[in-house]
């Protein structure tokens, strides 16, 4: 990875939405160019997606639980725990899945609109599948901070207006 | 005839007297009196200082380092900036009698004229500059002599207009670089010729180097690096601009050991010493802050980046800034003068710059526009500024 497309990750990490012209700018690197490495990292899977981060607990209208699920399995032979991870992580409901180390297996991050769908997702589903030996379901209460980005940031700017 | 040396006796020294009310301070009350203003106008990062410098300070009052310090500052703190100006400068100085931690870069910069300056010495000042060089010199006794640089130099300044400065009572120069207000930066074959000026005359020189931190495009080269300077520069930094700490009134001042002494009995007696709790924060600021400082350095270069180009598309004629977090543009296009752009940038866009004229001789015709603030801020800000130049253009 070159040290422009380094740079460009960096930005568009925080910032998914900023327009090619001030990128440039700030990069000075031609628009052109961007476009062309933003092309390429898109082909190469390097850049999956430009989400936004919500804060749903403002919306009344969208509740929803999330839970931390850890799942202890038998591995199979050949395949390790990719088999199971596949299993897990193609329903809709899993947001997240990845591969522990430590006292379990595969961490498991469901999102639902309340517990009793969580705690059906994981005793129908999950707890059902042949490799799974336990599960262990915690449930989050509070979001402070997300993906890097603090929730509830009371940090606006103190400075006086004019200083030399 | 008593009554008569009552009356025309004033309360106030004449060295007070004599200092002009800062233009700073008239432009902040202006700017302050109005609502909803995009500012350019801060001189200090607009960052918070990062967590672990402060949680660091919190835990050292939770473990009870509330009281002095040893004059100098905390030894282990002298230690690290020592190895840390080492590392990143390439300088080699005493931590036990070779530094000094400040109250800011500020106090440094004060002591310093205190101790070397008798009534009528003349200290040579290149502008423009930083507001508190020459009523500091003058506090001191001293005489400010101002030598301006230009934007057609990129606003360095050469071994020749400092020449032509000198006389017999020429004591000390004072360089900053990289420059508050212009961002320009001096690098290792620009400072040389000084350097051999500096020996040919025995001056002392003042190297404020509080923004070396924040170079982008070439690493900061320190004036005392070069062969034969350390024994006649007192160099100049602090914790405020790099580690995002101004409100810290943290920084320190390097020395051969004679001129620090000096400056040391200075601080002992007015200050005793800078900050336990700031004194800690710095420490680890120092220790594990490296990491954030690059992370800042990085956004104010992009930020740089998207604002210099924005002068060009204005009308207006800048130079690329190498360094600190200021744009200094040229607004003589417009035929206003400083104080008239900023002032009616402000009643009018509701944008504060601050004159280029406060910052001494060279900054009349420019404003100064700090893009340390948010890109939101300053593509608002850029676009105000468009339409308000255009009216003029
Ligand atoms: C060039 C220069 N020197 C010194 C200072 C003062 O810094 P400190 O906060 O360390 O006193 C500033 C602050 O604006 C500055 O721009």
């Amino acid at each position: 990875m070159t040290e422009k497309e380094l740079e460009i990750l960096r930005i568009i990490e925080e910032d998914a939405r900023i327009d090619f012209n001030t990128l440039a700018k700030m990069t000075n690197i031609s628009e052109e160019e961007i476009e062309a490495i933003l092309k390429k990292l898109e082909k190469k899977k390097v850049i999956l997606n430009y989400s936004a981060v919500i804060d749903w607990s403002k919306v009344p209208q969208a509740e929803q639980v999330t839970a931390m699920i850890d799942v202890k399995v038998t591995p199979k032979r050949g395949v390790g725990f990719d088999e199971v991870a596949e299993r897990i992580y193609r329903f809709s409901e899993v947001q997240a899945l990845y591969l522990m180390s430590g006292a379990y297996d595969l961490q498991v991050v469901i999102e639902g609109k309340t517990m009793q769908e969580i705690a059906r997702f994981v005793s129908e589903k999950l707890s059902s599948i042949d490799s799974v030996i336990s599960t262990t379901t915690h449930f989050q209460l509070k979001k402070y901070k997300h993906d890097g980005i603090i929730f509830e940031e009371g940090e606006e700017d103190r400075r006086i207006v004019v200083t030399p | 005839m008593s009554q008569v040396n009552v009356k025309t006796k004033s309360r106030l020294s004449s060295r007070i007297q004599d200092i002009k009310p800062s233009g700073i301070r008239r432009f902040f009350d202006l700017a302050s009196s109005m609502d909803n203003i995009i500012s350019l106008g801060v001189g200090e990062p607009d960052f918070t200082t990062p967590w672990n410098i402060r949680e660091a300070s919190i835990s050292s009052m939770e473990r009870g380092f509330t009281a002095y310090s040893a004059n100098a500052g905390v030894l282990e703190l002298r230690q690290e900036i020592t190895k840390y100006m080492y590392q990143r400068f390439d300088v080699d100085y005493d931590p036990e009698t070779e530094v000094l931690v400040t109250v800011g870069a500020s106090e440094a910069i004060d002591i310093g004229c205190r101790a070397i300056l008798d009534p009528g010495d003349e200290v040579i000042i290149v502008e423009p500059g930083f507001v508190s060089y020459s009523p500091l010199v003058s506090m001191a006794g001293g005489v400010p002599v101002s030598v301006g640089t230009k934007i057609e130099d990129d606003f360095k300044v050469s071994a020749e207009q400092i020449r032509a400065a000198i006389t017999e009572k020429t004591k000390a120069l004072m360089i900053s670089f990289p420059n508050n207000p212009t961002g320009a930066v001096m690098l290792k074959e620009d400072l040389q010729e000084i350097a051999a000026l500096a020996e040919e005359h025995d001056l002392i020189v003042f190297s404020d180097e509080i923004y070396a931190e924040l170079s982008y495009d070439n690493k900061h080269f320190s004036f005392a690096a070069l062969e034969g300077m350390k024994e006649r520069t007192i160099l100049i930094s602090g914790f405020s601009k790099a580690f995002a700490m101004t409100g810290w009134r943290l920084g320190f001042v390097m020395a051969p050991p004679d001129l620090l002494a000096a400056m040391l009995k200075l601080h002992q007696y007015s200050l005793m010493c800078a900050p336990t709790m700031a004194q800690y924060g710095a420490l680890e600021a120092l220790k594990s802050g490296m990491d954030d400082v690059e992370r800042m350095m990085q956004s104010y270069k992009q930020r740089r980046g998207f604002f210099v180009e924005s002068f060009a598309e204005m009308g207006l004629a800048c130079h690329m800034p190498g360094g600190a977090f200021y744009a200094f543009p040229s607004i003589k296009a417009t035929g206003l003068t400083s104080e008239e752009f900023a002032e009616k940038l402000l009643y009018e866009e509701r944008v504060a710059v601050v004159p280029g004229n406060i910052f001494g001789v060279g900054g009349e015709g420019h404003i100064r526009c700090s893009y340390a603030t948010s890109m939101e801020n300053l593509q608002e800000a850029t676009k105000r500024m468009n339409r308000f130049v255009s009216k003029y253009l």
